[in-house]
């Protein structure tokens, strides 16, 4: 699949959310460009997590939900009437706040993405498992403990295993949803050295509460606040010369 | 400040006479049931084909055979419709149709047993005459009566075992693409398989000791069924059949079959009872 335009991987075009009455996120346009980790930082309930979950529509359930505005992958809108969700998913891939690992083993986690999208020859699962394990750096320690239920595995070693598990349905864009803030710092580390490695060749855009997780990973940073968007640029530049002055106040601890 | 310690006696005392009427039942059962046990011999009894309470000869097989052909043709029949109900109010039904079904599909259990066994005699026993043959009063029709009877029971365990699934399971399986059937049958019938299983027991201790509804539909007749549509006769049926006449041994006899009961039943619910305690331990 070949990039949108100006290298932008996914887009959204003004686009609002409501819950009901209420309104979630007001007219934000925002870029999320190809092979680059894009951090949505910005205070509790600013949106940031809504606005995540709209690129690959795990909204679209929730009661009362409605949409305004686009969201396009390479080009093409995701809400158009048609879009295959399955294939979608496929595409754009998410790891939750609290790990959420499957109540299977560490290799039916894995090689379930592949088994629901048809693959059932065990010699092409157990390939697949052992890629993605090897991706996230996990493969040396779970080689052995493959049949473990994923649940029993301390959470650091869960979110690699929820990670994995999205990588072998080789996704192009992940979307990580706070996926640190269960973690220990030491699995905080290790999960954003691999963030660094990951964007060689994925989109990754990760929504986080910690403003320094952001200034070490990501290349460029959005800002919301209130379900409006206040400032999007590059990391360097909005933690270094915010040009709103309620970016500086927020990165500077005096908001939220 | 008033003394609350009567109030807390008198709750446990309360308390206490249930458990202690279980026991009484249990130690009842057991000094009247064993001595015939004994004096036939175990194997004798539960294994002897013939039962002539007047020539002396006590042997449960036929209606042993009789109880489990009735239980599992009624397990084959209510477990996949009850699994089935539970899916769809857990997992299909928009919400406020499930809050509407739910309570009603609940109510079937409290319909007496009685009205069970009267609307098998009217329409299923005719039925099963006029379109499959035999006297109609049979296996298929007593497990039919069973099926509904128990359909509440596994209905409503899975159910809470499925709405006791975390919602971050079924997200995380449809964030991989996969379609709803696949989350259900992947993901979430396995996370709640030890309560579904709960369920299903609870469901088979029902059918073992329900009485009326399947001794009105069932025929009765004295002997092993070789075909669903044979007359059967269970071991309830024929405990409620004869306990009115009989006298001495015979009695005893009938005890013992209760007590047989007694252990199978207790010995199901016990391991539901361990299986939904151990998924209450896994939470988490």
């Amino acid at each position: 699949m070949t990039a949108g335009a100006g290298g932008h991987k996914l887009r959204t075009v003004n686009l609002s959310v409501f819950y009901h009455r209420t309104q979630a996120l007001h007219g934000i346009s925002a870029a999320f460009g190809e092979r680059l980790i894009t951090a949505i930082i910005g205070p509790s309930g600013c949106g940031k997590t809504t606005l995540l979950r709209c690129l690959n529509r795990m909204n679209d359930h929730l009661p009362g939900f409605r949409l305004t505005g686009e969201v396009l992958l390479d080009g093409q809108s995701i809400y158009r009437p048609g879009t295959d969700l399955r294939r979608l998913r496929t595409v754009v891939g998410m790891v939750f706040q609290r790990p959420n690992p499957f109540p299977l083993s560490v290799f039916a986690n894995v090689a379930y993405g592949p088994r629901v999208h048809g693959v059932s020859d065990r010699m092409e699962l157990w390939a697949t498992v052992e890629r993605a394990l090897r991706e996230v750096g996990l493969w040396e320690e779970m080689r052995r403990r493959l049949d473990r239920p994923a649940p029993d595995l301390p959470l650091g070693q869960q979110q690699l295993v929820c990670l994995a598990r999205l990588l072998a349905v080789r996704p192009e864009v992940i979307l990580l949803d706070e996926p640190c803030s269960a973690l220990d710092p030491l699995a905080t580390l290790r999960i954003e050295d691999l963030m660094r490695r990951l964007k060689c060749r994925y989109t990754v855009i990760i929504v986080t509460h910690s403003m320094r997780q952001a200034a070490r990973v990501s290349d460029r940073t959005i800002f919301m606040l209130d379900g409006r968007l206040i400032e999007e640029g590059p990391t360097a530049a909005i933690f270094t010369s915010p040009r709103d002055r309620r970016t500086e106040d927020y990165i500077t601890g005096k908001l939220g | 400040m008033r003394d609350e310690r009567p109030v807390e006696m008198l709750l446990g005392l309360v308390a206490l006479s249930t458990t202690t009427a279980l026991v009484l039942i249990a130690v009842f059962i057991f000094i009247e049931g064993v001595p015939v046990i004994a004096r036939v011999g175990p194997a004798q009894f539960l294994l002897g084909r013939r039962w002539a309470p007047d020539a002396g000869s006590f042997g449960i097989f036929n209606m042993l055979a009789g109880t489990v052909w009735v239980t599992v043709g009624a397990l084959c029949l209510g477990v996949p419709l009850g699994l089935a109900c539970a899916i769809f109010l857990s997992e299909v039904a928009p919400r406020p149709l499930a809050r509407m079904l739910k309570p009603a599909l609940e109510l079937l259990a409290a319909i007496p047993s009685v009205v069970y066994g009267f609307m098998g005699v009217v329409v299923l026993v005719p039925l099963v005459r006029t379109t499959l043959g035999g006297p109609g009063f049979s296996v298929l029709a007593a497990s039919a009566v069973l099926a509904v009877m128990i359909l509440p029971t596994i209905t409503s365990i899975t159910y809470d075992s499925l709405r006791a699934v975390p919602d971050s399971y079924r997200e995380g399986s449809l964030a991989l693409g996969a379609g709803r059937w696949q989350t259900i049958a992947m993901v979430l019938m396995p996370a709640a398989r030890p309560g579904i299983l709960a369920g299903v027991i609870l469901g088979t201790g029902r059918a073992l000791g329900e009485t009326m509804a399947v001794l009105m539909v069932a025929g009765n007749a004295l002997r092993a069924p070789t075909s669903p549509l044979d007359p059967v006769r269970t071991l309830t049926a024929n405990i409620a059949l004869e306990m009115g006449y009989a006298q001495g041994e015979h009695r005893q006899a009938l005890l013992a079959t209760g007590l047989v009961l007694f252990v199978v039943i207790m010995a199901a619910n016990s391991v539901a009872l361990a299986l939904s305690s151990r998924r209450a331990g896994e939470g988490g």
